[in-house]
């Protein structure tokens, strides 16, 4: 019977249901998205450094996984590393940031597809001078650059030789030496990428590697790639605490002040039930299950807008955000908002549980 | 005379505004018997309202005894007063004071819900539903009831838990002479009927002329009755 009538109190105002609805689900996006931003974009890393064919991958001792620091090592260190037992093939790389979280990689090209096979052109084709840059297709598609057309960054005019299929170490590549140029650079490489006769020698050569460089960052890709999670990002894990933070005082005070409302409104209706013999714990009950309701509703409306945003960003900007779905965070992200609400619905709970009787059904 | 089912004695009530004291009652004596049809008129500010809220369970006396059912209200604390308003006490206002987001069934619903009571409606509160002429309104929300039928579901409401007593405050104050004589009759005919113990406050003499017995109040006392 309570049921009904928080069902039909909820229906009575329906505009009001669904804007608190909709706010405690864009507290619930604001989680999701922030998160399924955070793995989107660790899991395209992680793609795309897959993409390479590399087994190992060094950087030096103060760069960070992500390449947005700007730990660079001697690019001599390259020659040293084709000279190691069992590899192959080694090809070094400079990244550099370009805005926001946007890289840029200078790549020695033959040195480089012949670690990683050949780029996939989808137009044009390789360098053909010291100002040319390769893009891939979402970059392309994102940013309507086509070849022969131009890209700006570092304060410099590059032109694009060619677009290649995505998928490959980066979006945007241009001519090592430029690069270490332009950067001020000059014989230096954020990263090498060896490639072994054998993949198992992986082990061996990384334990030979390191008892020579013991300050590097020597990885096999097994343990490089398990390196993109927000776990073992702790800048990330705290970005993510604190928007989950915001998120819980916006529903907080979203609910507050809806439910504060709420009670005002109803000061007449609480003082019937009063008079019919309701008792306050009765009155807290019936606003906490309009509480989980509205908490439930904005909760599927939060995951609802997710999808949307996730197509958002998928659709006008994966070249610079990737977002994944993430339903492992869907009850959390409940729990964070029937908390929020909750919490927000007490002060007017206990107002209208303490509302005078009599008062309330004198209340015009 | 039967036992009185509300006996009240030496009943005080004083308001505090700011730094004054208002006595609401001053010193009111009253027993009514199971089964009486009781009207209380007089002026506003006579006390009416104050006598109902306390009778109600609504309000706690400043001093004096108030016995309801066996009960004595000035014993009961704020859960004490919370159950014999669940229990024991139906009420009937001026104003209907229906939920306006259920229907009339579930106006009446809720009442047995909050009392405890389940299981469908038994058969004689059905033909009580028929009595009052409301039996095929149920599924009608108080804005698609006119003004008597509304307060012939607040009649229905008060009644759903066999109250000891049946509290009316102005019940016709807000009908025109057709539906507020509808009304009094529908209270008399549940007295004469059912037995039921009815208190109805009110100030029209006309109204008050359907009760066995009539106690008139003037500044916080019992004049006569």
């Amino acid at each position: 019977m309570i049921n009904r009538l928080v069902f039909e109190n909820l229906r009575h105002r329906k505009l009001r249901t669904c804007l608190t609805a909709l706010s405690i689900g864009f507290q619930v996006t604001m989680i999701l998205t922030i998160v399924g931003l955070s793995r989107g974009m660790l899991q395209d890393s992680a793609n795309r450094a897959r993409g390479v064919g590399a087994d190992i991958w060094i950087k030096s001792p103060d760069a960070s996984i992500m390449s947005l620091s700007s730990g660079t090592m001697d690019q001599r260190l390259l020659d040293y590393y084709a000279r190691q037992p069992h590899v192959t093939h080694v090809a070094g790389s400079l990244v550099a940031l370009i805005g926001g979280v946007s890289t840029v990689s200078g790549i020695d090209y033959d040195q480089f597809t012949a670690l990683s096979g050949p780029f996939h052109f989808i137009e044009g084709g390789p360098f053909r001078g010291p100002n040319d840059a390769l893009i891939d297709t979402w970059y392309a598609e994102q940013n309507k650059t086509h070849v022969g057309g131009s890209v700006k960054m570092l304060n410099r005019e590059w032109r694009v030789c060619g677009i290649v299929q995505q998928g490959k170490l980066s979006r945007l590549f241009v001519p090592l030496a430029t690069l270490q140029d332009a950067t001020n650079n000059h014989g230096k490489v954020t990263q090498a990428v060896l490639k072994l006769d054998d993949h198992r020698n992986t082990k061996a050569v990384i334990a030979a590697l390191r008892t020579e460089q013991p300050d590097y960052k020597i990885f096999s890709i097994e343990e490089f790639l398990s390196q993109f999670a927000p776990e073992n990002l702790p800048m990330l894990r705290a970005f993510i605490n604190v928007i989950t933070g915001l998120s819980i005082i916006v529903g907080f005070l979203v609910v507050s002040l809806t439910m504060y409302t709420t009670v005002l409104e109803r000061t007449r209706e609480i003082g019937i039930l009063k008079a019919l013999g309701a008792a306050p714990f009765d009155i807290m009950g019936m606003l906490a299950r309009e509480t989980l309701v509205l908490a439930l509703a904005g909760w599927i409306a939060g995951i609802l807008l997710t999808f949307g945003a996730n197509w958002a960003i998928n659709h006008f900007v994966r070249a610079s955000l990737q977002s994944v779905i993430t339903p492992d965070w869907w009850p959390r992200a409940c729990a964070i908002a029937l908390v929020a609400s909750l919490l927000g619905a007490i002060y007017p709970g206990l107002r209208a549980a303490r509302q005078d009787a009599i008062e309330a059904l004198s209340y015009e | 005379m039967a036992e009185p089912i509300i006996r009240i004695r030496d009943l005080r009530k004083i308001y505090r505004l700011g730094d004054v004291d208002v006595p609401a009652l001053r010193g009111v004596s009253l027993d009514v018997p199971k089964g009486d049809f009781l009207a209380i008129a007089g002026p506003s500010g006579s006390g009416k309202s104050t006598l109902f809220h306390i009778l109600g369970g609504l309000t706690q006396p400043t001093s004096g005894t108030v016995v309801v059912d066996g009960e004595d209200l000035a014993q009961l604390g704020d859960t004490g007063r919370t159950r014999l308003r669940r229990n024991k006490v139906g009420f009937v206002f001026q104003r209907y004071n229906l939920l306006p987001t259920l229907t009339a069934l579930g106006n009446i619903e809720i009442a047995r819900y909050i009392s405890g009571r389940k299981g469908p409606l038994e058969n004689g509160f059905l033909e009580l539903l028929k009595l009052l002429k409301i039996d095929q309104r149920l599924d009608h929300k108080p804005r698609a009831l006119s003004g008597g039928e509304q307060q012939r579901v607040a009649i229905a409401r008060a009644l759903v838990n066999h109250p000891a007593i049946l509290l009316a405050d102005e019940p016709t104050g807000n009908l025109d002479t057709e539906n507020a004589l509808a009304v009094l009759d529908v209270l008399r005919d549940l007295n004469q009927r059912l037995g039921q113990t009815i208190l109805m406050i009110t100030h029209n003499p006309e109204a008050a002329a359907y009760a066995h017995r009539i106690a008139h109040m003037r500044d916080g006392r019992i004049l006569e009755n």
